[in-house]
């Protein structure tokens, strides 16, 4: 393995009902760099995040996180993990929340303010989850998978819902954090915001139909936006 | 095993409990409320006030911890905040003792309340130490507690949640003791009743209606109920899976 290689993932294999969601699936992501995962709703995105992570079951194949088996007690703490529903308790305060998760890891008060204040909750620190609009509740999310500084940053659409300056906003402190060294796996089904990633993974059905940069990607499809250079990839894939 | 984690999530749940006023007031004032309405019902025969008091005593604290807890988790494992914790260095145990710990102490309250209420006001006679009446009640809450979580994991709605409660809380109404003595029974409901917990808990609130002193048997009792809580648990921890399909 790279020492730059953060994720390492080989001959994946998911299968749920009998049906494999991802048949087979070798990739690996790399310290420092926001990896994009882009594919239509239903293609195995939030899967393979979930192996990652390492709360889903798997068939076959090894993902290897940190240079650990995914889902490893010495990866609890390294991995940040934000599911595309905020997981947050709706009937305590954005605090309360983030306090308690702050317990749980082990995370000084400190951390707890940084934490609120990266995701521009501050004016609202102190609101009942339940009463936050739907893009306010998953940045209390995405708050809490923030907390500890994580080596891996693992977030299933986490800009969905939000207004552009703040998307902006979260897409400059993901690449602060890259640059400070983690590795960041964000995937969307919006394709405008590829252009934001270092690399991409394109997944279809399950399977990885490119992986590349942004710029590698729009000039061998010879397109001139992600989402004509999917279109152009699944359609030469099908002819 | 962390303590402060156990702490931390028993301080969680205390704090949500808080907040919802209706839940609060319904898991302290209806216990009390329905064994007035007993006493009032018996008016003139203190006799059946008094054998009916303690298994009551007993039961209230199991039913609502069992509904409550069930609930709450069923929540927890449907809004991914379980799967959450899971992915963090969160100790199952520290999980369940937490909600335990939680639950345990609204518990206490209640049983300080009713216990107060029958005994002082109602006129309940009791021949043993008062306090211990509290410590089966905690004891039992803490049961509920615990199986309510262990059976969480097989409901996939709140609605199917709240019906493990008739599946698994009125039979061990029904076989208690408190309708029919549970020696009078038939041989075969003899020994399920001597399997269920309840049972243990109603037994040991009737030893301290009559033995002015804390017999060896009451010691069983309570060890019984503890041995069913510990066995909860681990159900209950087996039934936390850090991965899902």
């Amino acid at each position: 393995m790279n020492s730059s290689t953060a994720i390492e993932i080989a001959d994946l294999r998911v299968e749920r009902g009998g049906r494999a969601v991802i048949p087979g699936l070798t990739t690996s992501v790399a310290h420092g760099e926001i990896t994009g995962l882009l594919g239509p709703s239903g293609c195995g995105k939030t899967t393979l995040m979930r192996a990652v992570v390492g709360v889903q079951i798997v068939k076959a194949g090894r993902v290897t996180v940190l240079g650990e088996a995914a889902g490893s007690p010495g990866l609890r703490r390294r991995v940040g993990y934000v599911t595309q529903a905020p997981s947050v308790y709706a009937d305590l305060t954005v605090r309360e929340n983030l306090v308690f998760f702050a317990a749980v890891l082990g995370v000084s008060r400190n951390g707890v303010d940084h934490a609120i204040g990266t995701v521009g909750l501050d004016d609202h620190a102190d609101d009942l989850v339940a009463r936050l609009s739907g893009g306010q509740r998953s940045r209390v999310s995405l708050a809490v998978a923030l907390l500890g500084t994580p080596d891996i940053l693992v977030l299933d659409e986490p800009t969905v819902g939000l207004d552009p300056v703040l998307r902006r906003q979260l897409w400059q402190m993901f690449a602060s954090l890259a640059a400070d060294g983690a590795a960041i796996v964000v995937s969307s089904h919006v394709m405008d915001e590829a252009e934001r990633c270092d690399r991409l993974l394109l997944m279809r059905e399950g399977r990885l139909i490119a992986d590349d940069t942004v710029p590698n990607l729009l000039e061998k499809t010879a397109t001139d936006d992600v989402e004509s250079a999917f279109l152009a990839i699944v359609e030469r894939s099908v002819s | 095993m962390s303590l402060h984690v156990t702490f931390a999530v028993a301080a969680r749940v205390l704090k949500q409990l808080r907040r919802d006023h209706r839940t609060m007031a319904m898991l302290l004032v209806v216990p009390l409320v329905l064994l007035s309405l007993l006493w009032w019902m018996f008016d003139r025969d203190d006799v059946v006030f008094n054998r009916l008091g303690p298994p009551l005593l007993a039961m209230f604290p199991f039913i609502v911890m069992f509904l409550v807890t069930s609930v709450t988790t069923l929540r927890e494992r449907s809004s991914g905040t379980l799967e959450r914790l899971l992915s963090m260095p969160m100790g199952k145990l520290d999980l369940l003792l937490g909600y335990a710990l939680a639950f345990g102490l609204i518990a206490l309250v209640q049983a300080l309340l009713a216990v107060s209420l029958t005994v002082g006001l109602l006129g309940l006679d009791v021949a043993g130490p008062v306090w211990a009446l509290a410590v089966v009640a905690v004891l039992d809450a803490v049961l509920g507690t615990t199986l309510g979580l262990f059976v969480s994991a097989f409901a996939e709605t709140e609605f199917q949640a709240v019906q493990f409660m008739p599946a698994l809380v009125i039979p061990q109404i029904l076989l208690c003791g408190l309708f029919v003595a549970r020696d009078a029974m038939p041989d075969v409901l003899r020994v399920v009743s001597d399997v269920l917990p309840l049972s243990y808990a109603v037994d040991g609130m009737q030893r301290l209606q009559q033995d002015t002193r804390l017999s060896g048997d009451f010691g069983v009792d309570l060890l019984v109920i503890g041995g069913y809580i510990v066995g909860a648990v681990g159900l209950g921890a087996a039934t936390l899976r850090r991965r899902t399909a």
